[in-house]
């Protein structure tokens, strides 16, 4: 396979993206535990409640850091290797980052610092106060990029400027309120609790298989179990507001989830497993549900869902219409000031579609001449492909269904005050939490390559092909970087993990050190206490 | 009446020319004196304990001061998106080795003296001097040769290509320029160790930081000496240019011209601030760290470093990223900015939440302020880095 500029430069920022969703999650949700758990201290006075927050403090802290790390690249990124991009959409784009810095960023990292070093320093109030702070912080952020990334799948009051040769705002309200970036905060963000929710559980599931701990493990799984349990729940629930929001404005990605190759009469059929075949465009073997698919895209059971080869035939329409939009944009441009009203009225009528002639491009230097064959062939690249968008979302939905059913089986347990039981009679219980503990991982980044590839060949959904986005670079140059950013990150994540199963298996007592008298109620001497300290 | 208008677009361009100044001198002034320390501590601090003293000096506020860095970026991307695209990417392998050894910083603050072995944290102090040192000497270096021209072009789609290479980016003068940032930084980050230790280590940084401030207003007068002497050519516009226009750089003519980064001193001498500045800070730091003040020196250090950086900026405007090999294609605060209407939405923002930053940042400062030494390290070994 021939190495070109823009599949290195996709591969390099789905990588820095993965690995930087690594970590994100958790601190979303952790955070949000640790306020809660510090909230708890603070209103009982309990102790306790104070050495689980230090504890899975500590534990946030090793993750933390790499989230920050990691974020650092993504936010030049799309500088460096995605330059046009960012002239083209900057206007509107380059704001919610401003205001994720402004608004999340610096509380939480501001914040951050109290909470590790302002114990002894701050009242009690205050240090949950700053807690809270580093919370809402970690949310916000996940707000503001979240509607930078909306956007990007749906891009709403804004228009292209043939002047400026950009997208620019025309209304900030709308692109604040993008229904598809609500829908996607909410389903991240919650998706963040539950792994924070898993991770907590799986860790106090451990403790208790080793009978360390237990006081805390107990409280632990209690708070993680109700908390994970309502946000498996809503992540379900508006996973699927995400889905229909996808069919009202990314039918393609919609499709290529179904591998529905042809519009079915309403209501659709939902494919269990199926086999989809990027050459003959069909599923060789397809398990259905009938209707099912109809209920989720359209909330109803009369219309009708568009399958992949009639959005494709509505892309041939929009790639000529887009062609027309490109050929007067080359005439405004050559000279700006004499260009006619008739020619700028002619723009202005098909500027809609200009994004669908670059997709012209690979195959021909004048979209206005292209061939039948060409345009049929740009039409298809509309289309990603489609088996592992079928299986990513399928994974996805199963993690989050198994989530429901774990926390509800220890929410079960931990409220109806039988904990016990699961101790001695039920370990294997115990044994599936511990062995979960990296599917709320698996879960989010197939949640993220779905919306991410999914979106392709669209940089911006429709306006932008990620093609045209890319930065003058070199292959040398992007190999280069690609390979060191995987190198250093491979690097940072090993030692992460390696710190994290030493903390982890050192367990609350010891975890920094944190009571200076350790109170007498806690379980028996562990081995970790001969851990050397730091 | 539509709300965006309330203010002038040309205004609003100015406007925001003074923040981005703001936003950089923000992260110079706080970040800075954190990579000053980091690029420090292998040679101003031996000892395991004295490392950690060095290190807890700023363990506990870096990260919020990063930020400055982060929002420096996003509000470029939201205020001159042609400048975030050309710069980061013209930069592109600067701007990997920038971010490589800046990811190494958090890591090494946090990961450091989570395990004893002293291999183990001695690579982690190596890793924040990496993060510390490289970063300062290449944004010095960047500034070099963003006031010497970056050989890039624009078409007529606005699409840019870029002539230069990455060593081509160093060159006598960017070096210069490389060398006063770190000088600068270091003195910074020498008179914070200086307020925040006691002992050897604050003498140590009494010394480090008269060398520095030495060596920062040498190579601030070369370098100046350099653009007077018209050794360093500045760009001039040379068409009409509307303040009010529509983002278009290619829409101007402008030349390259010996003596040009001159000319708004000539025609504003009250810039002359600037550079007087920058100078008086670095003298003021060097003879104050003689005496045994503290907190004065401080604010003298703040004072070099903000007028060091607004020398390039006034001496620029309305430049921000000339071309060398495309004069007219150069972004000017005039025609690559965004649109009035996401400047002013932009400005609303800053506005409401700069302040409210100013204050949290000012009390968490506050909260944590206090002398660092081996005791507090001790008594405090569970929380202290």
């Amino acid at each position: 396979m021939e190495l070109n500029v823009v599949d290195l430069s996709r591969l390099q920022f789905a990588m820095t993206a993965m690995y930087h969703f690594l970590f994100v999650p958790l601190t979303i949700g952790l955070s949000i535990l640790l306020a809660t758990m510090e909230t708890v201290y603070v209103m009982t006075g309990r102790e306790i409640w104070k050495r689980m927050v230090k504890f899975w403090g500590t534990l946030f802290g090793i993750n933390f850091v790499l989230g920050v790390a990691t974020g650092l690249t993504m936010e030049f990124q799309f500088g460096m290797n995605w330059a046009y991009f960012s002239q083209y959409v900057g206007d509107v784009f380059g704001a919610p980052l401003a205001i994720e810095g402004l608004m999340a960023f610096f509380l939480e990292a501001t914040f951050v610092g109290l909470f590790f070093f302002g114990w002894d320093r701050l009242t009690k109030r205050q240090h949950l106060a700053a807690t809270w702070a580093v919370a809402f912080g970690t949310n916000f952020s996940a707000l503001w990029i979240l509607i930078a990334n909306g956007w990007m799948q749906h891009p709403v009051g804004a228009e292209f400027n043939p002047d400026t040769m950009r997208m620019e705002v025309t209304s900030f309200y709308e692109v604040l309120f993008n229904p598809v970036a609500q829908a996607k905060f909410v389903h991240t963000v919650s998706a963040g609790y539950v792994t924070a929710a898993m991770f907590m559980i799986g860790i106090s599931a451990w403790y208790m298989l080793q009978g360390r701990h237990l006081q805390i493990a107990k409280r632990s799984m209690a708070i993680a179990s109700a908390f994970g349990f309502a946000s498996a729940l809503s992540v379900v629930v508006l996973g699927d507001e995400s889905g229909y929001e996808a069919n009202l404005n990314q039918k393609m990605k919609l499709a290529t989830i179904e591998a529905m190759w042809h519009t079915e009469p309403a209501p659709a059929a939902f494919n269990v497993v199926a086999l989809p075949d990027m050459e003959t465009r069909e599923n060789i073997f397809a398990i259905e549900v009938p209707y099912v698919m109809g209920l989720i895209a359209t909330r109803s059971l009369d219309t009708e869902i568009p399958g992949i080869t009639e959005l494709v035939e509505r892309s041939n329409d929009r790639i000529r219409q887009g062609a027309i939009a490109w050929n007067s944009l080359q005439k405004i441009r050559e000279n700006p000031a004499e260009a006619s009203e008739e020619l700028r009225e002619t723009f202005r009528q098909n500027a809609d579609s200009l994004g669908y002639a670059y997709l012209l491009l690979p195959y021909t230097d004048n979209p206005m001449e292209a061939t039948t064959e060409q345009v049929d062939a740009a039409a298809w690249s509309t289309v990603p492909n489609v088996w592992p968008m079928f299986y990513a979302f399928r994974i996805m939905v199963a993690c989050g269904f198994f989530f429901i059913l774990l926390t509800a089986v220890f929410f079960y347990y931990s409220s109806a005050g039988r904990l016990e039981t699961l101790i001695e009679k039920r370990r294997w219980i115990l044994h599936v939490a511990v062995w979960s503990i990296p599917l709320p991982w698996i879960a989010c980044e197939m949640g993220w390559f779905v919306a991410e590839y999914g979106r392709q060949p669209w940089i911006i959904e429709s306006m932008l092909p990620t093609t045209v986005g890319v930065s003058s670079l070199s292959v040398a140059e992007v190999l280069l970087t690609l390979v060191g950013f995987v190198a250093l990150y491979s690097t940072l994540l090993v030692i992460e993990i390696a710190l994290m199963i030493k903390y982890i298996k050192i367990g609350p007592e010891d975890g920094e050190k944190i009571a200076p008298n350790p109170p007498p109620s806690v379980s028996a001497p562990s081995p970790a206490s001969a851990v050397p300290a730091e | 009446m539509v709300l965006h208008e309330l203010i002038d677009y040309s205004t609003l361009k100015v406007i925001w020319w003074l923040l981005l100044g703001i936003l950089l001198i923000g992260f110079a002034v706080t970040d800075g004196f954190d990579m000053g320390v980091g690029t420090l501590l292998p040679f101003i601090a031996e000892t395991d304990i004295e490392r950690r003293v060095v290190i807890n000096t700023i363990g506990a506020t870096w990260e919020g001061n990063q930020v400055w860095f982060i929002l420096g970026g996003g509000a470029i991307f939201a205020a001159w998106p042609p400048l975030y695209a050309i710069s980061f990417s013209g930069f592109y392998l600067a701007m990997f080795v920038v971010l490589a050894a800046m990811i190494l910083r958090p890591v090494a603050f946090k990961y450091r003296s989570k395990r004893p072995d002293p291999n183990w944290r001695s690579s982690w102090d190596w890793a924040l001097f990496t993060g510390s040192f490289v970063p300062a000497l290449v944004f010095g270096v960047a500034v070099g040769n963003v006031l010497l021209g970056v050989p890039f072009r624009l078409d007529n789609e606005l699409r840019m290509t870029y002539d230069g290479s990455f060593f081509g980016l160093f060159s006598p003068f960017t070096l210069l320029c490389g060398l006063l940032s770190v000088t600068m930084l270091v003195m910074h980050g020498a008179v914070w160790l200086v307020m925040r230790t006691t002992g050897e280590i604050a003498a140590r940084a009494r010394k480090a930081g008269t060398f520095a401030a030495l060596g920062g207003i040498l190579l601030f007068g070369v370098g100046g000496y350099l653009v007077v002497s018209g050794y360093v050519e500045g760009f001039r516009i040379t068409s009409e240019v509307d303040p009010n226009m529509q983002a278009n750089p290619l829409a101007k003519q402008a030349v390259v011209e010996g003596g040009a980064w001159m000319r708004n001193y000539a025609d504003y001498p009250v810039l002359w601030l600037a550079p007087i500045m920058g100078f008086l800070g670095m003298l003021g730091t060097l003879l104050l760290l003689q005496t045994r003040l503290e907190m004065p020196i401080f604010a003298f250090s703040k004072m070099a470093v903000f007028g060091i950086i607004a020398t390039v900026g006034v001496s620029m405007f309305p430049f921000i990223l000339p071309s060398s090999v495309q004069p007219e294609a150069s972004l000017t605060v005039w025609d690559a900015s965004s649109t009035h209407r996401t400047l002013f939405n932009m400005l609303v923002a800053v506005v409401i939440f700069l302040p409210i930053i100013l204050v949290y940042t000012a009390w968490v400062y506050k909260v944590l302020w206090g002398k660092i030494d081996e005791e507090t390290i001790e008594r405090d070994n569970h929380t202290a880095y």
